[in-house]
């Protein structure tokens, strides 16, 4: 703890840092990599869909002395469909699944069993589903999802910036997509618990890609004023320092959600609450991952685009260059410096080489304005970084 | 206090650090929503409700949605005025069950839903809600008074003795008949439109009832003679005639004395086919019928409605419209009713096997608009209106789901969902108490202060606008305190960024705050919206989860700006915290922080601001 907090303040500081973003390629493959096979496992094996969307009944016996076999018997003798028969816990009691029944089998499933359990019919615990009922919930989750996207871009775009709005849309839909494929691979019944679960991750992974932006915000906000990092150093930057924020949001969102996951599947054996909390579970799983890995570095790509983000880039790394040169004669002063940035540094040097040499000319051209700049740099150093403009002001 | 620290804008932070600003507020803050706590508690011990309502899920009991489906070429039928008369018909079934606290009501822009506790006769209510209602207008064909009667059950009886002979005889002919000589005389008797009369009140005309009773026979005869001499052979007279005593057996037989004998007798009624004839009771147990075959049904109503007639000084009055064939039926049937006796005068307008009303017809009522008048009030009037409106509504209901919970799996369930909570909450505050030390204290009593508001808030609501805890919302509540934590941890965090850049306790509070403010406010408004989509668009239990999620959602941001905020700087004034306590979780040497460089700003103001205090 003491140590993850002293971990916290290195990132905080800079001093130590994952270079997320100069390594996004990497992410951006293991992503779509993810995503190709959530595809696959969609088309291949498809996703299995509980009784709630085909029609159908789920009975939930009391604790009873008949065996699963005896129950599946009759379920499938009267219903004329596969049942399946799970147990609850170790009384005895018994989950019995029969999809694909219309409301009048339903019913005379659940006589012949009540009457098999030796039990009135309405101590049989039972959800009967027409069928045209999960293709309404399926569909309402569609239009909420359609709407909820929609505006979440339009506020976001006013909150932040549409190329945040733009990332932080294209993380939730590779949330949506993780959590879809997993199902799908892992074959997980879907039930409106899942669908549930699935549209709560919308919320909840914005939650976490907005506390990253927020921090990005804040880190660039001063980006034209500045010519030691470039946009994506910056992006990184703010990610370091959020990372410990991020995660322990992350893990205190994971933890009810586990218990929730663990309790529904361990007491109840299944139902409502396991449905929605595996969802959830995977979905903000996918969601943590995704606000750090992926939003973040997408924007720093589409910022990286403008043209006024470009010319400072190209600006600072021009200076960069100069500043290098004159490092041995200037030890004291700039030796924290390369400390500091220089992991940092290489990843988008490398990437924007090409637009450096162009720019080259340009960058010697506004070259006036460097020194001054550099003078009144060094006090406010690394740590500077970090304060909203408001404190320099 | 929120609002006026609002005011400040980001660019203007550093004079928000005012100490003088900062230093009354806290207090009232933390006052402010204690007595909110206070009121809110008081006012649920003072409403005797303090335990949130259960939704059917969790207290046992049964629950039906039905989903409205649209008749062919009538797609936009599905509308909330349909939808709540609807909701009107089906509650008035249920509550005709003698079923006590049965909910029905919209939901969605299609669904409704019957929710019906534990302890009511589930099979019996499903029969009720999940069947279509049927309305009809049957000919009157004897009427007697409801006298109780020692034979029970004979609504069974009613429906096999009547059937065979029933179809035959009387429906044909009569169809055939009204068909081809009505035809022009209705048109004529179009152009008089509205004009109408009739209603004899149903109790007075079945007190006649077993006088009329050999009257039945005559009426069919003289129905075939008049109308269909060709066919009128006495093979079929003596069909009607067997008929005519089946029939009058079973209204002898019928009871309508009581509740429980009516709704069986209802039920036999409500399961005859159109053609057949059935007896029926009336709705208040005073008289009995034997009705024909439905002449005109209810899907041809295409409007009714209850309105004061001043003209003619009648009071209160039903006027209603037929559809083009229903009009021409109407105007048939009327014809050969105007011309007997009473009863057969009179028609039955029967909702699901009972007649809820009578009203004796004088002429031939042609084009297509009818009124009803007698002794009605408003109220009567207007749920006759209701009945015949339903029966024009295109609409009928599938059951879309249907799910019954007994009392122990509900208590199962709310114990786990209880459990889970409870499990949920503790690793939080351990995750919290073993990474924030001191800090989780803070946290933990605003996770406090937060669940007893979103407790008591839900235990008020239930009464006031019905909201009932189901498992999805339970479920809500505990993916919630995720939520709210993320807050504290949002702001915690900001406070150690600002002790890691030398600032002492107190300022690294107040710079904080607006950091962690806007945060806050955006990823919770985020959090909402979702909330907010979830509840306006999606249907069943989608949307009690939202509302905790929403609820939980508005109560954090409350919390942590009247609460926390307040609470923290508070606690900041105390050495236990400002002297970075090892224990506190701000302790700066072990959150690595730098002391201020020399050149930088001192952020003089709240520095002098702190020995006053400390």
């Amino acid at each position: 703890m003491s140590r993850l907090g002293d971990l916290g303040a290195r990132l905080y500081r800079g001093e130590v840092g994952v270079d997320f973003v100069a390594r996004r390629k990497i992410w951006y493959a293991v992503s779509v990599l993810i995503t190709i096979l959530a595809f696959a496992g969609l088309a291949v094996r498809g996703l299995h869909m509980g009784v709630e969307f085909e029609g159908g009944a789920v009975f939930t016996t009391p604790a009873t002395e008949i065996s699963v076999e005896e129950a599946r018997e009759v379920a499938e003798e009267v219903s004329g469909s596969q049942a399946l028969v799970q147990t609850l816990g170790d009384d005895g009691s018994m989950r019995i699944q029969v999809s694909g029944l219309d409301t009048d089998q339903s019913n005379a499933t659940r006589e012949a069993l009540a009457g098999e359990l030796g039990i009135p019919t309405e101590d049989l615990n039972a959800e009967v589903i027409g069928p045209s009922w999960g293709d309404q919930i399926a569909d309402k989750a569609w239009r909420g999802l359609i709407i909820f996207l929609v505006l979440v871009v339009i506020y976001l775009a006013i909150a932040f910036e549409w190329r945040m709005a733009l990332a932080a849309l294209i993380a939730l839909i590779h949330d949506i997509t993780i959590t879809v494929g997993v199902y799908a691979l892992v074959g997980f019944e879907v039930t409106p618990g899942t669908v549930i679960g699935l549209l709560t991750i919308l919320g909840y992974s914005l939650y976490d890609t907005v506390v990253v932006f927020d921090g990005l915000k804040e880190q660039t906000r001063d980006f034209t004023k500045q010519t030691r990092h470039t946009y994506a150093e910056l992006a990184n930057r703010s990610l370091n320092g959020t990372l410990v924020r991020s995660i322990n949001t992350s893990v205190v969102a994971l933890l009810p959600v586990g218990a929730l996951l663990f309790i529904g599947g361990g007491l109840l054996g299944g139902g409502m609450l396991n449905d929605i909390a595996l969802s959830l579970f995977v979905g903000l799983t996918a969601g943590a991952y995704s606000s750090i890995m992926i939003a973040t570095p997408l924007v720093s790509d589409l910022k990286s685009r403008e043209s006024a983000i470009k010319a400072q880039d190209r600006k600072v790394l021009a200076r960069r260059a100069k500043r290098d040169q004159g490092d041995q004669g200037d030890g004291a002063d700039a030796g924290a410096v390369p400390a500091d940035d220089e992991p940092v540094a290489e990843g988008p040097d490398e990437e924007e080489s090409d637009e450096r040499d162009a720019a080259a000319p340009l960058a010697a051209a506004r070259g006036a304005s460097g020194p001054r700049a550099a003078r009144r740099q060094p006090p406010s150093r690394s740590r500077g970084r970090g304060r909203p403009s408001g404190k320099r002001r | 206090m929120a609002t006026p620290k609002k005011g400040l804008s980001r660019s203007s932070q550093k004079k928000g650090v005012r100490s003088g600003g900062a230093q009354g507020r806290p207090g009232r803050a933390l006052a402010l929503i204690l007595l909110a706590m206070a009121a809110l508690v008081g006012g649920m011990f003072l409403s005797g409700h303090t335990k949130p309502r259960l939704g059917i899920d969790l207290a046992g009991g049964t629950s039906i949605t039905l989903e409205a489906v649209a008749d062919e070429g009538e797609e936009d039928a599905i509308n909330a005025t349909n939808l709540n008369t609807a909701v009107n018909i089906i509650e008035r079934r249920v509550n005709g069950l003698g079923v006590s606290e049965a909910e029905v009501q919209t939901q969605g822009d299609r669904n409704i839903i019957v929710n019906i506790p534990k302890g009511s006769d589930e099979q019996q209510a499903r029969e009720q809600v999940g069947t279509t209602a049927e309305l009809g207008f049957r000919p009157v064909l004897s009427a007697a008074s409801a006298q109780p009667l020692p034979e029970e059950d004979t609504g069974e009886s009613t429906d096999e003795p009547t059937d065979e002979p029933t179809d035959e005889p009387s429906d044909e002919p009569t169809d055939e008949a009204s068909d081809e000589p009505t035809d022009e005389p209705t048109d004529e008797a179009t152009g008089d439109g509205t004009e109408s009369e009739n209603q004899g009140l149903p109790a007075p005309g079945a007190a006649t009832g077993s006088a009329t009773t050999a009257s039945h026979a005559s009426y069919r005869a003289e129905g075939e003679d008049e109308e269909d001499p060709a066919e009128g052979s006495g093979d079929a007279e003596s069909d009607a005639a067997a008929e005519a005593a089946a029939i009058q057996a079973d209204l002898d037989a019928l009871d309508c004395s009581t509740e429980a004998a009516r709704l069986e007798a209802g039920r036999a009624a409500a399961q005859a086919k159109d053609e057949e004839t059935v007896v029926a009771c009336d709705a208040e147990g005073v008289a009995k019928y034997a009705l024909g075959p439905v002449a005109v049904p209810g899907t041809d109503v295409t409007g009714a409605d209850a309105v004061y007639d001043t003209q003619l000084g009648q009071g209160w009055i039903v006027q209603m419209e037929f559809s083009d064939s229903g009009a021409e039926e109407f105007a048939d049937v009327t014809e050969q009713l105007a011309a007997q006796v009473q009863p057969q005068n009179q028609f039955a307008i029967v909702l699901d096997g009972e007649v809820v009303s009578a009203p004796s017809v004088s002429e031939r009522l042609g084009g297509g608009r009818a009124e009803i008048s007698g002794s009605f009030t408003q109220e009567s009037a207007e749920d006759l209106a209701n009945i015949l409106k339903y029966g024009a509504l295109p609409l009928s209901f599938e059951e879309a789901s249907v799910s019954t919970v007994s009392a122990t799996l509900g208590g199962e369930q709310l114990r786990a969902g209880l459990v889970a909570g409870g499990i949920g909450l503790g690793l939080v505050v351990i995750y919290m108490l073993v990474y924030y030390r001191g800090l989780s204290l803070i946290a933990i009593a605003s996770l406090i202060v937060s669940s007893v508001l979103t407790y008591t808030i839900m235990s008020l609501l239930g009464p006031t606008i019905g909201f009932a805890l189901n498992l999805p919302a339970v479920c809500g509540a505990i993916v919630a305190i995720g939520i709210t934590a993320d807050s504290f941890i949002v702001y915690f965090e900001r406070i150690r960024d600002e002790v890691r850049d030398g600032r002492t306790l107190r300022p690294a509070v107040e710079r904080a705050w607006p950091r962690a403010r806007r945060t806050i406010l955006v990823s919770d408004f985020v959090s909402f919206l979702a909330a907010a989509v979830l509840f306006v668009v999606t249907v069943g239990k989608v949307q009690g989860f939202a509302f905790t999620l929403g609820l939980t959602t508005l109560l954090d941001v409350v919390v942590v700006f009247l609460f926390t905020k307040p609470l923290m700087t508070l606690l900041a004034r105390r050495r236990f915290f400002s002297g970075g306590h090892p224990w506190s979780g701000l302790d700066p040497e072990r959150l690595g922080a730098k002391p201020l460089l020399r050149g930088r700003r001192p952020a003089p103001v709240p520095v002098s601001s702190d020995p006053k205090e400390a």
